[in-house]
């Protein structure tokens, strides 16, 4: 009796398991699909409408009301400038805040604190760092709508990239070559920066390219700081008026006229070689620095 | 360091009492400064609470919070048929979360099927390939989303849906449900890749197939990590800007019709202050009223998420 009441209650029913098992498999590739196809077309959209519109002028002419003429140089200058005062910002600071998080920072509440703090402004969104840089940098301290506000925003807003990736980075140098350092007599200070950080660098490195990708395309905070100006020189320093590659497509893609779109899509173009180019030496740096460890 | 290699043997190291006063000026001045940095990004958060908090004090000193809060009409830049600017927030946040819904609606469903995909079926070969392309989506800046949304993803929904105006919330919500997946996928695929082998051996051996262990065993048993994926990517959603400043319009309208222009709250400040809005005006004073609001609905969703992460997680 027993044993007939679990026969009947135990129906493998193999084969139907397995055809459910097909219909998952196909709807799990379907996913796939989505993705993959999103990203596919994405790319062939812009490379159809934009390399019609790519020359030499439309790397070095300014913007303009007639699209045959317009180009990208005044807003890839203002890109580079940017880069450079968000790089020289955030590094020194993110390292540092790094350094201190790993190898000084007691476990205390403030240190918790900051790891919470860290964690939370990763989420904020970029707008409301350009809300934050027009109210002090540009109110407040009355620095204008310059480079040197939308790099310092900038910077803020890629600091706990750069944090992040460097604890991670920090905390792969073994511990037993701190305490060989700390051994010989070294002081704290010592050990980072003759023994930690050296190690850290190639680690920091992929972080830091990370963070400048990052910043590369952000347009919303440096809208709401540098504002639509039709800008139509290049910058020379820190305190000028600028435009970068985003806003420049924003204003293209907001453009019904005629051939402003095309344009759009060449500066696409010109934005997404400069990061996939950063993005190809961060992997560089990464392979190189792993065949290294394992000799 | 090279000093110390550089001692001669035999030789006692002589400290000289000033040079240790010297490198202990050193130690505490670069504690310091590493303690300093450290604290800028505390400066950072309490820069931005502030902002928010000072500059919307003008604003609510004219308009009531309630008001805010609960009106249902929008309009402070311009006047409407009588005279009048309205400032209930509620427009834009429906529009917001109409943009946000669409999104999760196509990137829940795929995130979840790329993870199960990537951590339960693809072989390794396969995986080193798909999860790189996946996350590429995740480095593409959201200006060029923006430009996807109103240039390929507009015209083919209007060749479906004649009626569909071109800045419309659907396009602006499906592509951005485009730009989030790789959040989804590669959270997901994390909490489910750490569910130990040991629970999918036994549902093995007790004869599971490969879907019902994967759908069965390992999905519930990553279901925290999984809830939290969706709370931070919708709150990605909710925070992105461009994408829907290029896409969905500028029309704030009370309206769950993913047919019509809409406008976010992150649109809103970008329109606002495109336009060089003057220092201290009401209209410049509004756009740190929604920014404030926003800073708080994101700052939650991620404080849940986080929490669900770390509160659910499953210890094996």
């Amino acid at each position: 009796m027993a044993f007939a009441d679990r026969d009947r209650r135990f129906r493998p029913r193999l084969p139907r398991r397995k055809q459910w098992g097909t219909v998952v498999y196909a709807l799990l590739v379907l996913s796939i699909l989505v993705g993959i196809v999103g990203l596919v077309t994405l790319i062939a959209q812009v490379l159809l409408e934009g390399v019609g519109w790519l020359s030499l002028g439309f790397i070095t002419n300014f913007s303009s009301r007639f699209p045959e003429r317009a180009g990208v140089w005044a807003a890839l200058w203002g890109t580079v400038w940017i880069m450079g005062i968000t790089f020289l910002f955030a590094v020194p600071v993110g390292v540092g805040a790094a350094v201190y998080l790993e190898e000084y920072a007691p476990k205390n509440r403030l240190t918790r604190l900051i790891e919470l703090n860290i964690a939370n402004l990763a989420g904020v969104p970029s707008i409301v760092y350009g809300l934050l840089g027009l109210a002090v940098f540009i109110s407040l301290l009355g620095l204008g709508r310059t480079l040197l506000t939308g790099g310092m925003t900038m910077g803020l807003l890629v600091m706990p990239i750069v944090i992040i990736s460097s604890r991670e980075a920090i905390r792969a140098v073994p511990s037993t070559h701190r305490e060989a350092a700390y051994g010989l007599g070294a002081t704290r200070f010592q050990v980072v920066m003759g023994v930690v950080l050296p190690q850290a660098v190639p680690g920091i490195m992929t972080g830091t390219i990370l963070a400048m990708s990052r910043a590369i395309g952000e347009a919303a905070p440096m809208i709401a700081i540098a504002a639509l100006t039709f800008v139509t020189f290049a910058p020379t320093g820190p305190m000028d008026r600028f435009t970068v590659l985003p806003i420049q497509i924003y204003n293209w893609v907001q453009d019904p006229r005629e051939g402003f779109s095309g344009l759009a899509a060449a500066g696409i173009i010109v934005l997404l070689v400069v990061l996939l180019s950063m993005n190809a030496i961060a992997i560089l740096i990464r392979n190189k620095t792993q065949t290294r460890s394992e000799e | 360091m090279a000093s110390t290699n550089d001692t001669n043997q035999g030789q006692v190291p002589r400290f000289s009492l000033g040079r240790r006063r010297k490198g202990e000026t050193t130690e505490r001045l670069a504690h310091g400064l590493f303690l300093a940095a450290a604290l800028v990004s505390v400066a950072t958060t309490v820069g931005i609470v502030l902002t928010l908090f000072v500059q919307s004090v003008g604003f609510f000193s004219e308009i009531s919070p309630w008001e805010f809060l609960t009106g249902t009409e929008w309009s402070p830049i311009l006047k409407d048929e009588n005279g009048a600017r309205h400032y209930g927030v509620l427009p834009l946040v429906a529009g917001t979360m109409l943009v946000a819904v669409i999104a999760a609606a196509l990137a829940i469903p795929t995130g979840v099927g790329i993870a199960i995909f990537l951590s339960e079926y693809a072989p390794d070969r396969v995986r080193k390939v798909l999860k790189p392309a996946i996350e590429v989506l995740a480095g593409i800046p959201t200006v060029v989303y923006g430009y996807f949304a109103l240039t390929f993803v507009t015209p083919i929904l209007r060749t479906i849906f004649p009626e569909l105006i071109i800045f419309n919330a659907l396009s602006a919500g499906l592509v951005m449900g485009l730009m989030i997946v790789p959040m989804i996928s590669s959270l997901s695929e994390d909490a489910m890749v750490a569910v130990p082998r040991s629970l999918r051996q036994a549902a093995y051996a007790l004869g599971a197939t490969r879907f019902e262990v994967a759908l069965r065993v390992v999905f519930p048993a990553a279901l925290s990590g999984i809830v939290a994926s969706f709370i931070l990517a919708i709150s990605r959603a909710i925070g992105e800007t461009m994408l829907v400043t290029i896409a969905a319009g500028a029309t704030p309208r009370m309206t769950l019709n993913p047919f019509e222009s809409i406008q976010t709250m992150t649109a809103f400040i970008v329109q606002v202050s495109q336009g060089e809005a003057p220092r201290g005006s009401l209209e410049y004073n509004t756009l740190f009223a929604v920014g404030l609001l926003l800073f708080f609905m994101t700052l939650g969703m991620n404080v849940i998420g986080s929490i669900i992460v770390r509160r659910f997680r499953e210890s094996y």
